[in-house]
């Protein structure tokens, strides 16, 4: 749609448009066999109307000339197969070098249609209202500046890449740990793994892009153990490892190791590097955890970041004691105070360390910026544990 | 589209070259326009005088003032411009970085803003 309208809004609104005729229709006619291609028929009808509309107000000739492409587009015999690639291609418009790399992961993960302004806030851990005008100035760049939609030809994808990965990375993420609803969206954390899949065929010869891919099998073979059977939160500890996805597992570690080989070590390397630890731990007291400390210490020299400060804090309390982990926490207060898992994580040593009131403190903390139900309830069964021992 | 290519770099350096590295950075220049031209995306082009030779222009209150000087000192001068007309960005960006001005200097990438005849953005 936006390939053929050049138009982000009027692709957005068309669409929108299309997919609420169908909550009207569907109901009474029934769900039409081929619901994608219904959705795209109709959406580029209703961009036609639009355009119309607009032909009547001014008559632009661009408008003219998108309108003639869109009606020789023809109505039924749109390539639904095409599909894949236009959200490559998408990914790609959005995750041009002239774009703020910020805007560009914000950008495709609002286009891609997965993802709420509220829930791409939460991601990069700012207001709403920032992100929403961050959203604003990238679209009216791309089209201003004539930034076109398409996949780059093949000199220009090595500087599209870190956006484009960073992109698959926060799609990942959000199906991972979601803002709301359910703990895991599934289809978000399938997303991401076949557009990675898709770029990293693209690109066999960029380690990162196989590191991303590894890393995405690696974290989303534990799916199934990390909620029991109400559907609450189990951490990694006390996950059912027989429950974990064997062949997924397979996959990511040959990925990895294939990767590896060739020594041109990345931040998703190493992120999955930690992964393929945990997943090569028949029992959690089998994980390597000084191995992962030293993975977090490449990892924060490649990209200094205090949540990775926070996680090798997390792996040397593992390693060398809570004691250790928690004194390594206290200097990020500063810097992640507004972050959950700072709070969780320093409640978890406190807990170990017999500390009650201050795990429960720091427990309430973590409650206050909790979003995600699943996870409320697991912080509140902590907290009810230390309560009665 | 059309964009404009705004050349930024020092201008000092220019006089600190052996005029045999100022011919060479001339011909530089030459192939450079000659390849926008041949690719059909030269729509102009011009060199500027150095900034000594600038003067800015205000009115305020109804009153002209006049300086001497660019409108901001900067280490990096307004040396020239590329109106070039291509598809889209990609391209404009692919131009901007075969230019002469681009190594050592800075370019900055503009769309040109059109107009209609009663002034609405086209």
């Amino acid at each position: 749609m936006i390939r053929v309208l050049g138009d982000f809004d009027l692709a957005e609104d068309a669409v929108q448009d299309a997919f609420a005729q169908a909550l009207r229709v569907w109901p009474e006619r029934g769900v039409p066999t081929n619901p994608g291609a219904w959705i795209t028929t109709t959406a580029r009808n209703r961009a036609i109307d639009r355009l119309r509309r607009e032909r009547t107000l001014a008559d632009k000739t661009a408008t003219l000339t998108r309108l003639a492409e869109l009606e020789a587009l023809g109505g039924d015999e749109i390539d639904m197969s095409g599909i894949p690639d236009d959200r490559l291609r998408l990914i790609f418009t959005c995750c041009h070098p002239a774009l703020r790399m910020e805007a560009q992961v914000a950008l495709t993960l609002k286009t891609l249609g997965g993802l709420t302004t509220g829930e791409i806030a939460h991601a990069f851990l700012v207001p709403e209202t920032t992100m929403a005008q961050r959203l604003v100035r990238a679209k009216h760049k791309i089209r201003e500046a004539g930034i076109p939609y398409r996949v780059p030809p093949a000199e220009l994808l090595p500087e599209r890449v870190p956006g484009v990965l960073a992109v698959m990375y926060l799609v990942f993420n959000e199906g991972y740990s979601a803002t709301s609803g359910p703990l895991i969206r599934i289809e978000l954390c399938d997303e991401a793994i076949r557009l990675a899949r898709i770029l990293q065929g693209l690109m066999p010869d960029e380690p990162e892009a196989a590191g991303l891919l590894a890393l995405m099998l690696l974290q989303h073979s534990r799916r199934e153990a990390r909620t029991g059977a109400q559907g609450e939160f189990v951490v990694l500890e006390d996950q059912d490892r027989a429950r974990w996805d064997h062949d997924m597992i397979d996959g990511g570690l040959a990925l990895l190791d294939a990767t590896l080989a060739r020594r041109r070590p990345g931040p998703y390397q190493l992120q999955a590097a930690v992964a393929a630890l945990h997943a090569r731990a028949p029992r959690p007291d089998d994980t390597d955890w000084p191995q992962i400390a030293a993975l977090y210490d490449r990892l924060a020299e490649m990209t200094p970041s205090p949540v990775v400060e926070l996680n090798r804090a997390v792996a040397i309390a593992m390693a060398d004691g809570p004691e250790r982990g928690l004194a390594l926490l206290t200097p990020l207060e500063e810097r992640l105070g507004d972050y959950q898992h700072f709070h969780s994580a320093r409640a978890d040593l406190l807990r170990r360390l017999g500390r009650a009131d201050e795990a429960a403190a720091a427990y309430r903390r973590a409650l206050d910026l909790a979003t995600n139900p699943t996870e409320r309830a697991f912080l509140e069964r902590r907290l009810a544990e230390l309560r009665a021992p | 589209m059309q964009y404009l290519l705004l050349i930024y770099g020092d201008e000092n350096a220019w006089e600190g070259m052996s005029p045999e590295d100022q011919a060479e950075g001339m011909k530089g220049w030459v192939d450079y326009t000659q390849w926008l031209k041949d690719t059909g995306a030269h729509v102009a082009g011009d060199a500027l005088q150095p900034t000594t030779t600038a003067t800015t222009v205000r009115v305020r209150g109804g009153e002209t003032l006049t300086t001497d000087g660019p409108f901001a000192e900067t280490k990096e001068q307004l040396g020239g411009y590329y109106l070039i007309d291509v598809d889209n960005l990609d391209d404009a960006i692919a131009a901007a970085a075969r230019c002469p001005g681009a190594f050592g200097g800075t370019m900055e990438v503009r769309p040109i803003q059109a107009f209609d005849e009663e002034g609405n953005p086209s």
